[in-house]
């Protein structure tokens, strides 16, 4: 990009004109997602859009900044548990100024996303803070520990249910506010903030410390902020989709969040490849596509994913993307161009 | 008070076992830097290989007709199960660790992750999951002493686990590959190139610490008297933070880990609730990497800048 | 006064006394040398001046300030930047984003900006590209500023670690072993950047080397080590016929028949 020849033309006008065009997209998709999809393929959308989420989440600390970390489902049942509960709490006070509509759905179910994305990113932190000296293989059992104390906390909490589950104390179940539209909002929400944060002085900054932290200190980094940081800001995503998560169905449970998710969570990053945005978004999309597939083979299931990861590290262990990003040539020159207007 | 020591029996039995599990983690860490995830399976398949073989050499009908399973046939399925897990330890190895193992650190992790998920869904296939009831291969006989209940499989853990430790010091200090393993640990090229065969010593690390697996399987089964394809999960991850607590890489880090562990969880389980007995372990594992990451008999050891 | 300090600086890893007792003072605007046979501790007191390592004795100063003991990314701050002895570039980046990510002092915009992609972001992005430039130009590397870093030749991979070390804008520049590997000609080249980088940049250098043409050309004074502990410390001309800097280097019996090496 050149230097600016001009007075420069501001920005968000443009940006306001793309983000209202997108949002109307959206509905629009929404709307004839509902209509025309059957119930079996909306449902394999959903989940493969809250996968892309998890995935491109755990993707900013494991694959950017290289600091393994394998418990993850734990700020997913964070976020789930934390969504529910306050969404319950609220909902009456918002039907008090709002009325009853999907309006006042909209504002309940969002206000109690981002709570339950700051208390997982305050996990996140928990966690992080004093992991994170950790080098490697210690830094992922102490977050296998960590998801594991979470999950344990979760099944001994009688207010939310225990290991029954939470369903909101209602006969009827958590309300299903997850839609198509807020799902995929959320997504490109997420993966624009990803985004943004790693191709920014910040991200080169955690690609150094992945790349090597001792050289990245000598060159003035802020290595254990920016690890914390983006652990952080991982887990509060991986909240997200647990939000998103919960109000797809009547209620949930620890069960949901066990090891197995942060697995799944793992191979949705190594497929797609470690250290790219797109591959994790595309290994997201693998992840929910397959559950599908193998519906009928679902004790096979881990045995199969298991077997995956094994076979992708003998023959291909950098997953289909490697680092690399997918591309949208043209399209990103056009926009840079017209930003540098 | 007597409730106290039985506490400390209990927990001083099972802490044995954990440490006969730990010493097979912390052996191969100790040369290869990877955690062997997969090690809690090869536990679980010792477990079941003498559940197999005790119940192939009739078992059951020892215990139907009173007589008791004969000693020598006892043993003979402790071997058997040894080897067994041994042969295991050793293929996984082969297929699994050794291809990877010039790879960036975090590739090994992956796959002896995928190699756990593996054998633990395998084995609950071919297995089934429902738990199972281990055959009394000891019959078990109760003595009292001053309100303290001892059984003759609390002192056969003790005395298994005692004679195999010591077996393993020995082991590792006299023979050639004991040494070749201690030289490997500290530094693999220098050992390479003194003409250490690296292969070989690393099989038989793994199968040193599978065998020692294996036995602690069977232990288990005659102490927790159910067995389920599940059980190296848990158990295998204390047995790890037992490794780590007593200084990764370090042999008698191992056994005081696993004794520590199997005191601390019996106790909270006596004292606090049983709630929180699994729970307790993964609070060791945060506080001894927060607080001494090397291990209460571990090392530091600098990186070179 | 001087811009850095060593005062009796100790380092001991368990039973190795690698440091013993050494202090020397770098003036402002100098190059100095830091030399000695293999193992003698030099790479140690780089480690213990850029805080890689805590001194078990003694201290570091540096523009009258103590900086013993604090973490490297503190003094790297402060304005001591480094080159390492095993290259260690960020392989997976570009060149040029190598040398940005040095850039701390130049990125005044935070990640909120770099979130919501303000104006602010721009031009601090800007900034630091053309910094960086800048400086790839100095090192001659220009031409390879879009290349992945790890496909680099090696003496082009160490003078881009210098480029990285110069965009945290230091007041002195530590170099490892920089002319390790290259022929005379590269040799000759690296002692023009070197004196350039003083000159124009005003950077006070700090040089450990065993290529001794370089040193002996470029330095004004040299301080020589042998087992962690201060043998001589003087001009290029005295420590080139120093008998105890012979004798380390050359052995005892050697030393009495060493001719002066000539110069490339």
């Amino acid at each position: 990009m050149s230097a600016a020849l001009g007075p420069r033309k501001p920005r968000w006008p443009l940006r306001a004109g793309v983000a209202a065009l997108t949002i109307a997209a959206l509905y629009a998709a929404g709307l004839g997602v509902q209509a025309g999809l059957i119930e079996y393929v909306q449902r394999i959308l959903l989940i493969a859009g809250i996968n892309v989420i998890l995935a491109v989440g755990l993707n900013l600390i494991n694959g950017t900044t290289g600091q393994f970390s394998i418990g993850h489902a734990g700020f997913m049942a964070v976020g789930a548990y934390t969504t529910a509960f306050v969404g319950v709490q609220i909902a009456p006070h918002v039907a008090s100024l709002l009325g009853s509509g999907s309006v006042a759905d909209a504002v309940t179910f969002n206000l109690a996303l981002l709570v339950g994305a700051a208390f997982a990113g305050l996990a996140g932190l928990v966690v992080g803070l004093p992991s994170l000296r950790l080098k490697g293989d210690y830094l992922a059992i102490v977050t296998l520990g960590f998801g594991e104390i979470i999950r344990i906390v979760f099944n001994n909490a009688q207010f939310l249910g225990g290991a029954t589950g939470y369903n909101g104390d209602s006969a009827a179940g958590l309300p299903t506010y997850t839609s198509f539209f807020w799902v995929f909002f959320w997504v490109i929400v997420v993966i624009g903030l990803i985004r943004n944060v790693t191709f920014s002085q910040t991200g080169r900054s955690l690609v150094a410390i992945r790349e090597d932290e001792i050289a990245a200190e000598a060159m003035a980094t802020p290595t254990t902020r920016l690890k914390v940081l983006a652990f952080t800001l991982s887990a509060a995503t991986a909240g997200i989709a647990g939000g998103l998560f919960a109000h797809m169905q009547a209620g949930i449970r620890p069960e949901d969040f066990k090891f197995d998710k942060s697995i799944d969570m793992i191979v949705m990053i190594i497929v797609g490849g470690l250290g790219s945005i797109s591959g994790a978004a595309l290994g997201g999309i693998f992840v929910a596509v397959s559950l599908e597939l193998m519906r009928d083979l679902q004790e096979y299931r881990l045995v199969l994913y298991a077997l995956l990861l094994i076979v992708i590290m003998l023959v291909r262990p950098e997953g289909i993307l490697g680092q690399r990003e997918l591309s949208f040539g043209w399209l990103t020159r056009r926009f840079a161009r017209k930003e540098d207007a | 008070m007597s409730e106290f020591f039985q506490q400390i029996i209990n927990g001083l039995s099972l802490g044995s076992i954990y440490a006969l599990i730990a010493l097979g983690y912390t052996m191969v860490y100790g040369i290869l830097k990877l955690i062997n995830f997969a090690h809690g399976e090869v536990f679980m398949v010792g477990a079941y290989g003498g559940y197999f073989i005790a119940t192939a050499l009739g078992v059951d009908g020892y215990e139907a007709s009173g007589a008791g399973f004969p000693l020598l046939l006892a043993l003979v399925v402790l071997v058997a199960a040894m080897a067994l897990s041994a042969a295991l330890g050793v293929t996984i190895e082969a297929l699994a660790y050794r291809p990877v193992r010039s790879a960036p650190r975090l590739t090994p992790l992956i796959t002896a992750i995928g190699v756990s998920l593996f054998l633990q869904n395998v084995a609950m296939r071919l297995f089934t999951p429902n738990p199972r009831r281990y055959p009394a291969i000891l019959r078990e006989l109760r003595f009292e002493l001053g309100g303290v209940i001892i059984t003759n499989i609390k002192l056969a853990i003790f005395v298994v686990a005692i004679g195999l430790m010591v077996g393993l010091q020995q082991f590792v200090q006299r023979t050639w590959t004991g040494r070749a393993m201690r030289a490997l640990s500290l530094n693999m090229d220098a050992a390479r190139l003194m003409g250490i065969d690296v292969n070989r010593t690393i099989r038989a690390t793994f199968a040193v610490g599978s065998a020692l697996a294996a036995a602690g399987g069977i232990l288990f089964g005659l102490d927790q008297i159910t067995i389920n394809p599940l059980m190296g999960v848990l158990t295998g991850m204390k047995a790890f933070v037992a490794a780590v607590l007593g200084g990764i890489g370090n042999i008698p880090g191992a056994v005081v880990g696993g004794l520590l562990i199997g005191l601390a969880e019996q106790l909270t389980a006596g004292y606090l609730s049983p709630d929180y007995r699994d729970a307790i372990t993964f609070v060791i594992l945060v506080v001894i990497l927060v607080a001494k990451p090397e291990g209460l008999l571990g090392v530091v050891r600098q990186e070179k800048v | 006064m001087s811009l850095l300090a060593l005062e009796a600086v100790d380092k001991v890893f368990g039973g190795l006394h690698a440091v013993r007792a050494v202090s020397f003072a770098v003036e402002p605007g100098a190059i100095f040398g830091l030399i000695g046979p293999n193992g003698a501790g030099k790479t140690t007191i780089f480690n213990v001046v850029t805080g890689v390592y805590r001194p078990d004795g003694g201290r570091v100063l540096f523009d009258g300030q103590d900086v013993s003991g604090l973490g490297p990314t503190a003094i790297a701050t402060l304005g001591v930047a480094r080159t390492f002895q095993n290259i260690r570039l960020f392989r997976a980046m570009t060149v040029e984003e190598n040398v940005m990510v040095a850039g701390h002092k130049l990125h005044k915009a935070g990640l909120w900006s770099a979130i919501v992609r303000n104006t602010a972001y721009a031009e601090d992005e800007r900034a630091l590209g053309t910094r960086a430039r800048e400086l790839l130009d100095v090192l001659g590397l220009a031409a390879q500023a879009g290349d992945v870093a790890g496909s680099l030749p090696y003496g082009s991979q160490r003078r881009l670690e210098i480029a990285r070390a110069l965009m945290l804008g230091p007041k002195i520049l530590l170099l490892d072993e920089p002319a390790a590997g290259m022929n005379s000609r590269e040799a000759v080249d690296l002692e023009r950047q070197i004196r350039l980088l003083r000159d124009e940049l005003g950077v006070t250098i700090v040089l450990v080397e065993h290529n001794m043409s370089v040193v002996m050309s470029v330095c004004d004074r040299i301080h020589v080590v042998d087992h962690g502990e201060t043998i001589a410390e003087g001009a290029p001309a005295e420590i080139k016929v120093h008998p105890r800097v012979l004798a380390a280097y050359l052995g005892q019996e050697d030393a009495a028949h060493a001719e002066p090496e000539a110069h490339a």
